[in-house]
């Protein structure tokens, strides 16, 4: 079983997350991430999701998606062709005497401190998910006290959008 | 399919009027029926719907036929699009009106019928309050509609009526719900026709692949042993002119899903009957040996298929279907077309002639068509040593079979037969011959118990001047029975034969295989019947109360004679109480979970297929029970007793 990214583009309407979840779970697929934003264009909102899955499910599980009429396209993003990116938000045990050296896992981590309190402080980080890991794994001794993450989001590298043919889609019909 | 509705929806012809126009919600979904061509309604008022059975009383295109219980307006639906191509159309208010409707919604999809459920919903500031017959049914529905709708605005009521009707009759037809808040049907919209549609993530399937059709064509060039395996999707497509076609240029042999009975003529000579749990030993073997299978708008279902690694293991694959999900889902292909059967077939014959087929050519030395002779001399062993049959019953009880064998005699292959499920609606499937193309109608993919009576009467709705001959047993009878009052006030004249074999058989079947003959719970008649062996319901007072004429027939002498009554009252609805023995099963019979290669042509026999075939022979002591929780069948048997 490998990852797979997709970007899924779906019409912006009222119950289209939980048909494409209801999908998932009626069909039983399992679902590592899944993020859902806006986009360029306030018709169409992007779902982003990480499945661990084998050739045969991940063509079933794209097929069936398209098959939602509320979805408008589907695209595999390849990790090394895309800029995969997860948010996370950590809340780590930190006094004076252990302050500094978090800070410094901080700044080798490219990460940012969003709030500092005289117990603890916030770290604001985004990367890919092997770097979330091993940022998680060196604050780990520290003391975690709270710990929020998003799924990943995805774009691919270069000039072309995947927005720009289902776009024509979107104005002809509307 | 159902052009004239598609037409419609995707904005044919404007009529006259069409400039837009005040009036409410109600009328405007009133109006947008008419527009998309609905001629008739099955449905049940309530509170939340009852501003759209306002304007609904005034119009004169709509006939509405008020049913008994929501399940039946569904059912209904699906027999009228069954019988007709046409999309079904059934109504109901909110909360348990809509959730009645929940199975033959969930039945219309398994069998991919077009159908549009329309259905009241508490005004809009009251949605999720758990306000009085709130149900969330749009939610509820998601898993078992092609798409659902919940109308947010009066303006959008003409363009989501024909968005749904659209989804419905077209790529692969499925039912759609539209769900409508009493406030919107209430407000003051404006009407006009016709909408545009909006559906950017709607696509249906283009023409086949030309590069797909040339793969096809060398496939079915290279096999000499090839099945045409027949599902559905041909019927839907109304492509039984194409497939009898390419049956006569290839020579090839056709077995018929039980949803595609009917595709293809019986009398056929290339017809091997139905495969799967209960087919015929000719064509459930015709799969298993064949070295290409040419499946056509079929789902390779459990049903079909047994134990799927076993399933046709020496076949190739080429799959035509116009649901890319359905390729490669349980069986992978190694060819497939994506697209509507009745332009895929037409291209495979036209590229076959091409290459120099043709019927004449047939077997011809040096020419494009391989010979076949081989595989018709294994395939007619099979059938004439295997043909289908059933023993009478020792207690001298009616035997089931004779009477739906006679009843298709009968009644003839004019006639639509309606099915209920169970060992009723095998012997349906089994022992009357279809000719032609919507005359058999079942509930296959859900198995609908209660499924008979009311697609029979949508089905008579949909085609007044056919005979509609419902088989039901009289388990199922006694599920939707209720429906025989409409068709009585209605003036829906359909014939019922109830199988009434005084339990649920099919049900009691398995207990007798693969539960010891432990009858936990299967004796419709009751142990403890103060009354003895006196019939509870008593089916022929059941019909004269619902306004029907009953009859009962309970010796092999009397079946034709009764039917034949049956058969000359055609201004009322008829019931046929057939009492039959308990006993009968159904055969041949592949276990569940079992492979198909374990088929039984009756209990503890399998088939002695031809050893100088080469193949695996079922039956041999050692063999073991397959599968899953329901087998446990005895598998060590002897090849005995097979006639």
């Amino acid at each position: 079983m490998s990852r797979h990214t997709l970007s899924v583009l779906v019409e912006n309407k009222p119950g289209v997350l939980a048909r494409v979840a209801s999908l998932f779970s009626r069909r039983g697929f399992n679902i590592d991430s899944l993020a859902v934003g806006p986009t360029e264009h306030s018709d169409i909102s992007r779902i982003t999701l990480v499945a661990s899955v084998e050739g045969h499910t991940l063509e079933q599980l794209t097929k069936q998606l398209n098959k939602l009429v509320n979805v408008i396209k589907i695209v595999e993003l390849d990790a090394t062709e895309s800029v995969q990116r997860e948010l996370l938000l950590v809340k780590v045990r930190a006094d004076v005497s252990t302050r500094s050296a978090v800070l410094e896992m901080v700044q080798l981590f490219r990460a940012k401190v969003v709030d500092v309190s005289t117990e603890a402080v916030t770290i604001e980080a985004t990367g890919t998910r092997d770097k979330i890991e091993a940022l998680v794994r060196v604050l780990e001794p520290f003391g975690i006290r709270e710990l929020v993450q998003s799924g990943m989001v995805a774009v691919g590298r270069g000039p072309r959008s995947i927005t720009d043919r289902s776009l024509r889609a979107v104005e002809r019909s509307a | 399919m159902s052009e004239q509705n598609a037409a419609a929806a995707a904005g044919g012809p404007a009529s006259p009027g069409a400039t837009p126009t005040a009036m409410t919600g109600a009328q405007s979904l009133v109006r947008s029926l008419e527009e998309v061509g609905v001629e008739i309604v099955f449905g049940i008022p309530g509170g939340a719907i009852l501003p759209l059975y306002d304007p609904l009383f005034d119009t004169r295109k709509i006939r509405h036929v008020l049913v008994r219980h929501e399940q039946g307006a569904g059912h209904a639906a699906t027999g009228y699009a069954q019988a007709t191509g046409r999309v079904g159309v059934c109504m109901a208010t909110s909360g348990p009106g809509a959730t009645n409707l929940v199975t033959p919604i969930a039945d219309a999809y398994m069998d991919s019928v077009p159908m549009v459920a329309i259905t009241g919903q508490v005004p809009r500031p009251a949605i999720g309050t758990d306000a009085f017959q709130e149900a969330d049914i749009s939610g509820i529905t998601m898993p078992i509609t092609k798409h659902n709708f919940l109308v947010q605005s009066p303006d959008d009521i003409p363009r989501i009526v024909a968005e749904a009707f659209h989804l419905a009759s077209t790529g692969r037809p499925g039912p759609v719900l539209v769900d409508v808040p009493k406030d919107v049907l209430q407000a003051d919209t404006t009407f006009s026709w016709p909408p545009q549609l909006d559906l950017p993530g709607y696509r249906t399937p283009t023409r086949p692949s030309t590069k797909a059709v040339r793969e096809a064509v060398r496939l079915i060039a290279a096999s000499r042993k090839p099945v045409l395996y027949v599902g559905g999707g041909v019927l839907k497509a109304g492509a039984t002119p194409e497939l009898a076609e390419l049956a006569e240029l290839t020579d090839a042999p056709v077995v018929t899903t039980l949803m595609a009975r009917g595709g293809f003529p019986d009398s056929h000579p290339h017809n091997l009957g139905m495969p799967g749990m209960h087919g015929t030993v000719a064509a459930v073997t015709a799969l298993q040996k064949s070295d290409l299978l040419i499946a056509l708008g079929t789902r390779f279902d459990d049903r079909v298929t047994g134990k799927l690694d076993t399933f046709a293991p020496e076949a190739k694959v080429l799959h035509v279907d116009i649901d890319p999900a359905e390729i490669g889902k349980n069986r992978s292909a190694d060819v497939s077309i994506v697209g509507d059967a009745k332009e895929v077939l037409r291209e495979l014959v036209a590229a076959l002639r091409n290459e120099g087929w043709s019927q004449e050519n047939r077997g011809t030395d040096g020419g494009p068509q391989p010979d076949l002779t081989d595989w018709w001399s294994t395939l007619n062993g099979w059938k004439t040593t295997y043909a289908l049959g059933y023993d009478e019953p020792e207690d001298g009880s009616v035997s089931p079979q004779y009477v739906i064998e006679r009843l298709g005699k009968i009644a003839g292959p004019d006639a639509i037969y309606v099915a209920g499920v169970g060992q009723h609606q095998m012997w349906a499937a089994q022992f009357i011959s279809y000719e032609k193309p919507g005359t058999w109608l079942n509930s296959g993919g859900l198995g609908t118990m209660g499924f008979c009576v009311p697609a029979a009467m949508g089905a008579k709705a949909g085609a007044p001047d056919t005979v509609v001959w419902g088989i039901d047993g009289d388990g199922c009878f006694q599920m939707t029975n209720q429906e025989l009052a409409t068709c009585a006030l209605e003036g829906i004249p359909i014939k019922i034969a109830v199988i009434n074999n005084g339990n649920l058989g099919m049900v009691r079947q398995w207990q007798t295989l693969f539960y010891n003959q432990r009858y936990s719970n299967t004796n419709l008649r009751g142990s403890r019947n103060p009354k003895g062996s006196a019939y509870i319901p008593d089916f022929v007072k059941l019909a004269e109360a619902l306004g029907c004429v009953g009859l009962r027939c309970d010796t092999a002498g009397d079946v034709d004679a009764t039917i034949e009554k049956a058969m000359a009252i055609t201004d009322q609805p008829v019931v046929i109480d057939f009492i039959v023995g308990e006993d009968a099963m159904v055969w041949p019979m592949v276990a569940a979970g079992a492979s198909n290669d374990e088929i039984k042509v009756a209990r503890d026999t399998a088939p002695d297929f031809d050893y100088e075939m080469g193949e695996a022979v079922a039956g041999d002591d050692d063999l073991l029970p397959t599968g899953g929780p329901d087998s446990g069948i005895k598998t060590g048997m002897k090849r005995e007793g097979v006639t």
